[in-house]
């Protein structure tokens, strides 16, 4: 809301010294600013809210945190309280009172600047006064004392919290911003430092949860419909469609991005409110079609001969021959295009104060567009007339629109349009593109530049350290039945190798296993048939359908004929993916044992491998370990595509132990993969020695929880998950998280054998 | 056996798109064997009702599904109260007659199925009924037809080769937007402006094909879609109901081709 303070208004000076007797404050810096604010606060206060004001601002003098609260106070709160009601006044005052009272003085400067944005944004009493609770509960909740010392510590996250305001309610409704808040006070209560990121929006997870809990209509969620949308309607048979590309509005607020097209796809917004009547997708919808408009209409017009206004007024009228032919095409555009163009009225800007620029071309774009626009301008009738005789016969030209656009400039100039202050209300058009594709600059590129940094990217790329970005995996919290979004970082790597030499001999010691294994498989592979019934021609007699049939005959009906059946092959198509535990407990030696853990699954590994790839079935092999939710460390062994050659041998001859076991993030990539393959079944075999488990959790079921709840969700996918466990304890809890799809092996040193037995019999 | 009863009496409406007409003409004259392909609901069948009209033939048309079997065209014996009697398949029969026998689309049948097609279709011109120990010689007037639509069916539905090169074929697709609306006007009487307007939705909703679609739109629901109109539906209700929710079941087409619908009408 736009609150000016009247001009005229003058305070007599025996009225000023009479409030600031009320004030009790002794600052010396306070006379120099008394008399503005109290202008402002008599404007817009009644008497009895001035009261409250003056009596407010002495409580935030007396709390002893220096100057700057006060003038903090006396600066917004006549604005505040003139917005939502005087009862604001002693409602801060309390507030800041009380806190003060806390070891979170410190914050009672962020928090009064907080209150007037709160305040434009929240809207009234009720909600601010919900704010403040909320600002007081998250305080309290993360204040924290140690028993046997008198001090206690100020909350870590507050100060934070307090500086992203601003943005976060511009983010999210109030009840979002209770939910994030709470989400971190759950999550991150008991560590400062991660606290500290969390709600100065650091962390990864807190900008999830943010999303998560934001408004409007989520780019994400319909992009498969955006897309649908510009083949269906906008793109020929074959054209290849560009790529949508989702920005992010809440992490640049000074410049706010705007929608454009290049080469390398479409950007657009990854969220868009509901505005003026017109629901989220069809604002992508109409971006989408103004965008598709350009690409179909639009040519280029060289940047370096047109001056600023020029081109403004040349991108503004290009934009309106767009509109004009989008809603030529599809009538049914036309609502959805006008709801969004702003609806300027002629007088509102004035051209002694401000340019107008921007102003009289919304004009002249709403007039084209809109047959029912009332406006006066001459000049703005006379233009739009001649746009539309330019369009009158078919399309147009962007040439055609830049020789009007140069003549409304050259026409309509005023002195005040090179004035710094730019009109700017109601002149943005919400669908439009920022038209950097219309301009080609016949500048010398920077060609320079460019190549630069293709060789330092190259560089980069030659390092050791270059690795594939990480991938957020979400975590399952039982204790308070919620995903915690991207909580879980997962760095995917091609495993080492070595000599492949260890794994043919592995498989050279176990040659009798690997004969009596040969047999089984010789059994598998004869692909099994199916009967095929209900034919007339057969390779044998359906007995059923026959006698069948002879009941028929002898009852005087016509008998079917198709009483023989026959049989059909099928294929196996069986897509495996088997995960490897590299945790730190395998390199441990069992009890009774001479081999360690990980060399028993080498061994079992490498049979196994060996049968599936007899067996053709597609087959990838990867390893998990994890240190901390932060690097969760996935080493492929064998891909998909990959064939059973030295270099995976290799790799599975070098594997080794180290860190722990956080499963849920493993298996969930696993059937990442799995899940873009093509097979009919899916079968995810997991081998490990032990329960998840990892440094940075304490409580031991959580992470068994969310691994449960990670085969839950593959399961979902079709995904069929196996767990072969060589934990003799595994019986504990290896069922709550498998159900019953598990094998405990107790004699470990059988496991080269059990391992591809148990694979053909669950594939059987 | 009486062939007036498969004649076709009145003129069916077909628009012809190019040159179809004449080449169907020249080659029933020398009594080739004809395949038509081309998207469901484009007018094949339409087109071959026609000719058979044109032509004064008559028409006996044998729609396939997979459980059509050989006996199913050729004949087979039904018992009967003194013992077994012949009956004679659609193909027989239209081979004794001399129709033009329309098997829409063949690929739905069993492979086996369409071997038996084979002697009729080459120099042979016989069908050979194996159970009855027959050989029936085509009528001079005889000539077969299949429908093939390459869309939508797997590989497992594919026609053999040594099926495939007993025919000379004709490609058929919707008509051009022109053409397509004029369909619509001639068949449902219905305005000019809507009708084109429909063909635009029917348009977007083919660019779909591939992307979630199995087919377009055709022409037979655009004519359903303007029939409804013509009777007084409301026209964004008559296109959900004939255009739309037949196609598709997947909720982003659906709210995709609903917007295309109110973008192209203006309601």
């Amino acid at each position: 809301m736009e609150i000016t303070t009247p001009q005229t208004f003058v305070l007599q000076p025996e009225a000023l010294k009479t409030y600031r007797e009320h004030l009790t404050c002794s600052f010396p810096q306070l006379d120099d600013v008394f008399a503005d604010c109290m202008t402002e606060a008599a404007a817009l206060l009644s008497p009895k809210g001035i009261d409250d004001y003056l009596a407010g601002a002495s409580r935030v003098c007396m709390i002893g945190r220096g100057f700057e609260p006060v003038l903090t106070y006396l600066e917004n709160m006549p604005r505040v309280a003139r917005q939502v009601g005087a009862e604001a006044l002693p409602l801060i005052s309390q507030a800041v009172w009380k806190m003060s009272r806390t070891p979170n003085g410190c914050a009672i400067p962020g928090f009064l600047q907080t209150i007037a944005e709160a305040t434009r944004r929240l809207g009234s009493l009720e909600q601010l006064q919900r704010y403040v609770d909320l600002m007081f509960d998250m305080m309290e909740r993360t204040t924290r004392s140690i028993p046997g010392f008198h001090d206690t510590i100020p909350s870590p996250g507050m100060p934070g919290l307090l500086e992203q305001i601003p943005f976060l309610l511009s983010q999210l409704s109030l009840e979002g911003l209770r939910n994030w808040i709470n989400y971190g006070i759950h999550n991150h209560g008991d560590h400062p430092e991660q606290q500290r990121d969390f709600f100065q929006l650091q962390s990864a997870d807190s900008r999830a949860v943010l999303q998560r809990e934001r408004h409007g209509v989520l780019f994400a969620d319909h992009e498969r419909k955006l897309d649908l949308y510009l083949w269906a309607m906008w793109l020929e048979q074959g054209e290849e469609k560009p790529d949508l590309v989702p920005y992010s509005e809440s992490f640049d607020e000074s410049r706010k991005p705007q929608p454009y097209f290049d080469k390398l796809g479409i950007r657009v917004p990854d969220i868009y409110d509901d505005l003026n009547g017109v629901s989220g997708l069809d604002r992508y919808r109409a971006l989408l079609a103004h965008i598709a408009g350009h690409r179909r209409w639009s040519g280029p017009v060289i940047a370096d001969n047109f001056s600023p206004f020029q081109r403004i007024a040349i991108e503004l009228f290009e934009d309106c021959r767009i509109d004009t032919l989008v809603m030529r095409r599809y009538p049914g555009l036309r609502r959805i295009l006008l709801s969004l163009h702003p609806t300027p009225t002629g007088e509102a800007c004035d051209p002694e104060a401000e340019s107008c620029i921007r102003h009289r071309l919304a004009i002249l774009s709403r007039a084209v567009l809109d047959p029912d626009y009332d406006y006066g301008d001459p000049d703005i009738r006379e233009f739009a007339e001649r746009f539309q005789n330019l369009l009158v016969e078919g399309e147009s030209e962007t040439k055609d629109m830049v020789g009007l656009a140069t003549s409304f400039v050259a026409r309509t100039r005023r002195q005040s349009d090179q004035l710094p202050n730019v009109r700017y209300t109601d002149t943005v058009v919400d669908y439009r593109d920022d038209n950097r594709s219309l301009w080609v600059f016949t500048e010398i590129g920077s060609e320079e530049a460019s190549f630069d940094l293709n060789e330092k990217q190259v560089q980069e790329a030659d390092s050791p350290e270059f690795g594939l970005p990480p991938r957020h995996y979400h975590e399952w919290d039982y204790t308070t039945q919620s995903i915690r979004p991207d909580w879980v970082s997962l760095y995917e790597s091609l495993h080492p190798g070595a000599s492949p030499a260890l794994v043919d001999k592995l498989l050279a010691r176990n040659t009798a296993l690997a004969a009596r294994l040969k047999q089984i498989l010789d059994m598998l592979k004869p692909q099994w048939l199916v009967r095929v019934r209900y034919q007339e021609d057969g390779s044998e007699l359906d007995l059923d359908v026959a006698i069948r049939s002879l009941i028929d005959f002898r009852a005087g009906h016509i008998p079917d004929p198709r009483i023989n059946m026959s049989h059909r092959s099928d294929g196996r198509d069986i897509a495996v993916s088997l995960l490897i535990d590299l945790s730190q407990s395998v390199a441990d030696v069992p009890a009774g044992c001479q081999q360690t853990v990980l060399e028993l699954s080498q061994e079992a590994v490498a049979l196994l491998g060996w049968a599936i790839d007899k067996l053709g079935d597609e087959f990838a092999i990867a390893g998990f370990s994890s240190n901390t939710r932060h690097e969760v460390r996935y080493q492929h062994i064998k891909g998909f595509a990959e064939k059973w050659d030295d270099n995976v041998k290799a790799r599975l001859g070098a594997l080794e132990a180290g860190y722990s076991t956080r499963m849920g993030a493993a298996l969930r990539h696993a059937g990442h993969y799995l899940d873009a393959r093509r097979a009919e079944k899916k079968l995810l075999l997991v081998l490990t020695d032990g329960e998840p488990s990892d440094i940075d959790v304490d409580d031991e079921c959580l992470l068994i929880e969310d691994t449960r709840k990670a085969v839950q969700e593959l399961d979902r996918d079709g995904i069929y998950t196996h767990c072969i466990s060589l934990d003799r304890r595994a019986d504990e809890y290896v069922s709550d998280i498998f159900g019953q799809h598990y094998t405990v092996i107790d004699n470990i040193e059988r496991l080269p054998e059990k391992l591809p037995q148990l694979f053909m019999s669950l594939t059987k | 056996m009486d062939s007036e009863h498969y004649k076709i009496e009145s003129e069916p409406f077909y628009a012809p798109q190019g040159n179809e007409i004449d080449l169907y003409t020249a080659a029933y004259a020398s009594r080739l064997p004809m395949m038509v392909k081309g998207p469901t609901g484009c007018g094949k069948s339409r087109f071959i009702e026609h000719m058979a009209w044109k032509l004064g033939k008559p028409l006996i048309t044998v729609a396939c599904n997979e459980d059509i079997t050989a006996s199913d065209l050729v004949g087979r014996y039904l018992l009967d109260a003194g013992g077994t009697r012949w009956l004679d398949g659609p193909l027989t029969v239209a081979a004794r007659i001399g129709a033009i026998c329309y098997l829409d689309e063949i690929v739905e049948a069993r492979q086996d199925t369409m071997v038996v097609i084979h002697p009729l279709t080459d120099h042979r011109r016989t069908l050979p009924l194996d159970k009855k120990g027959e050989r029936v010689e085509a009528h001079p007037d005889f000539q077969l037809v299949i429908s093939y639509n390459p869309g939508y069916q797997s590989l497992m539905k594919d026609l053999k080769q040594s099926t495939k090169q007993r025919f000379v074929a004709l490609d058929f697709d919707y008509a051009g937007a022109g053409l397509e609306a004029d369909i619509l006007v001639k068949e449902t009487g219905i305005d000019k402006a809507v009708a084109g307007k429909l063909v635009q939705v029917g348009m977007t909703a083919r660019k779909l094909k591939g992307h979630g679609l199995d087919e377009g739109i055709s022409t037979r629901l655009l004519v359903y879609a303007a029939s409804l109109i013509k009777g007084g539906v409301a026209v964004r209700d008559a296109c959900r109901m004939a255009l739309v929710r037949p196609v598709t079941d997947d909720a982003d087409i659906r709210s995709t081709l609903d917007h295309a619908i109110d973008a192209v009408f203006e309601v």
